[in-house]
């Protein structure tokens, strides 16, 4: 493999959610929140929901991790605002399928393809996927819970 | 005299290869080492030619292959010039090692309130253990504290070591930072006060000669992978009459003289601590490292680590944006580094692609990291069989990572 793949894994878009991350915020009225830990890299972050019935109506998170794991985080956030639950777990479908090196339909996945670079790099699929895990957890979940990619 | 690099990399077939296009650069020896073909040689002629049990057989094989694991024995008891055969217990590796003689020496004799003595730079191998005997006895685990270079800081050590202290076990060179610390001084002190003391020499043994009579500590434990002998087969080190009062730490064959239902005498040193048939063949090879290392000079072997040490601190230092992580005055040929504005996990990605093989994360060390405010380091770790042009190879891929981050 060649530093073109690398450019592939770090495209502009992620190294830009990774120095400005969106939604990079506590919150104070959040009523799901859930602690996400990849025990591997040391990656540790806290996702805060606002659900309305089965509406996001906000997302935001905190925390820190490797340049993968907070632009996935900080793009997810961005992905799910107004989204339903099951529209959540839907698009995480796409996303950890587009991971994984499966087919699927790009347009569905709007800006979220940039982390199509991350299935060249299989040890950093846990990296990508450790806020999508953590969000689950907590629209499953109406207490504070902790969730491990190991 | 140096060494012969050309030769020496010669014995190790899995140095000659390309990884993502580049000469693999390997610099993760603290983690685990490669393996010469003498090893790998010896591991599989025993396969070929005398593999059998132990301590087992009249027939032929068996008593090469006892022959052969006994003799491995006292291989290692010279290597850390142990006294006695008996001294050296054979086991998977320092950690199994560190829980026996938490769970056999001083579990017996903890009470609630009294203390186990460990360090802030401890492996979670010679934490973990520890902290699960003092929950079975709610005993206190105390711990040494360090100083921002990354050197213990024994100012208070006087203190720590008092009548509550049942055990101190410490590390004679730090993983994640490569500090040597001065565990000869340290026994020293702990004994004067009737305290025993292990030693955790898993990153010690690969690097520098140890006598465990000249240090005198009590145990003192390694793992064969990290020292060019393959995973699965460590030492203890124990002072023979510690280990003769000790109880066995599990039961099966191999540690019996005789069994029936109403009672069992358990074996004679060292068997009574070797349960079950064992990784004769890891023991073989385990002989066949010590061999190796004394072929090249242990005391070759250390100048060149610290050759390479001392330039690659210096061409690191020389970067914008890196910070070393433990600077300690003595130290073993670990370089723990963050590249600023970069997570060492995209670190390792990014070395990855250019051949080179380092650690990234908290190195089983968490409370080091946690010392130091940061979730994990890079690190570069080097053996005998690495050469200066390899340092080149760091330097570049940092750069690299600089690059693509800027």
């Amino acid at each position: 493999m060649s530093a073109g793949d690398l450019r592939d894994l770090y495209q502009q878009v992620i190294m830009d959610h990774n120095k400005k991350p969106r939604n990079f915020r506590e919150m104070s009225d959040a009523n799901h929140l859930a602690h996400g830990n990849n025990p591997l890299c040391g990656d540790a972050l806290v996702v805060y929901l606002k659900l309305n019935g089965d509406v996001i109506e906000d997302v935001s998170f905190q925390g820190s991790g490797c340049a993968i794991s907070v632009a996935s985080a900080s793009l997810m956030t961005e992905a799910l605002k107004g989204k339903t639950s099951a529209e959540a777990d839907a698009l995480y479908d796409l996303v950890h399928k587009q991971m994984t090196g499966e087919e699927v339909d790009t347009s569905a996945l709007g800006k979220l393809e940039v982390l199509s670079g991350v299935k060249e790099f299989p040890a950093r699929v846990k990296c990508a996927t450790l806020s999508w895990h953590t969000i689950h957890a907590a629209m499953d979940s109406d207490h504070d819970i902790s969730v491990t990619t190991e | 005299m140096s060494l012969d690099l050309a030769a020496i990399r010669r014995d190790f077939p899995i140095l000659d290869q390309q990884v993502n296009g580049h000469p693999l650069v390997y610099l993760d020896n603290a983690a685990s080492s490669q393996k010469p073909n003498q090893v790998i040689d010896a591991i599989s002629d025993y396969y070929r030619q005398d593999n059998a049990n132990v301590h087992r057989g009249v027939h032929r094989l068996s008593q090469r292959a006892t022959d052969a694991y006994e003799s491995a024995r006292d291989k290692v008891r010279g290597f850390v010039n142990a006294k006695s055969d008996k001294e050296i217990i054979f086991v998977r590796g320092a950690t199994e090692a560190v829980n026996l003689v938490a769970q056999s020496f001083v579990r017996p004799m903890l009470a609630k309130g009294d203390d186990v003595l460990i360090s802030h730079m401890e492996h979670h191998a010679n934490i973990v253990p520890w902290q699960m005997l003092c929950e079975q006895t709610g005993a206190n685990l105390k711990v040494i504290p360090m100083t921002t270079k990354g050197e213990l800081d024994l100012s208070g050590l006087n203190e720590l070591l008092n009548e509550r202290t049942k055990i101190m076990a410490i590390g004679h060179v730090s993983n994640a930072l490569g500090t040597i610390n001065p565990v000869k001084d340290m026994i020293a002190q702990a004994h004067a006060k009737g305290i025993p003391v292990l030693v955790d020499g898993a990153q010690a043994v690969p690097h520098m000669a140890v006598d465990v009579q000249d240090l005198d500590c009590d145990f003192y434990v390694f793992s064969g992978h990290k020292m060019f002998a393959p995973t699965g087969i460590g030492a203890l080190y124990g002072k023979q009459d510690l280990l003769e009062t000790m109880p066995p730490w599990q039961g099966g064959g191999d540690m019996i003289l005789s069994v029936s239902f109403a009672h069992t005498q358990y074996n004679e040193l060292p068997y009574k601590f070797e349960a079950g048939t064992p990784h004769i063949a890891g023991a073989i090879g385990l002989a066949a490292a010590i061999d190796y290392m004394h072929t090249i000079g242990i005391a070759k072997i250390a100048q060149h680590e610290h050759d390479l040490l001392v330039a690659a601190t210096a061409r690191l230092e020389a970067l914008d944006g890196i910070r070393i992580i433990g600077t300690a005055e003595h130290k073993a040929s670990v370089l723990s580094f963050m590249i600023e504005g970069v997570h060492p996990h995209d670190v390792g990605t990014i070395f990855d692609q250019q051949g080179v093989a380092i650690r990234t994360g908290h190195h089983c060390a968490q409370p080091v990291m946690q010392f130091f405010g940061i979730p994990a380091t890079a690190r570069a770790s080097f053996a005998f069989y690495n050469t200066f042009e390899e340092i080149d190879a760091l330097v570049d891929a940092i750069k690299k990572v600089q690059e693509l981050f800027a």
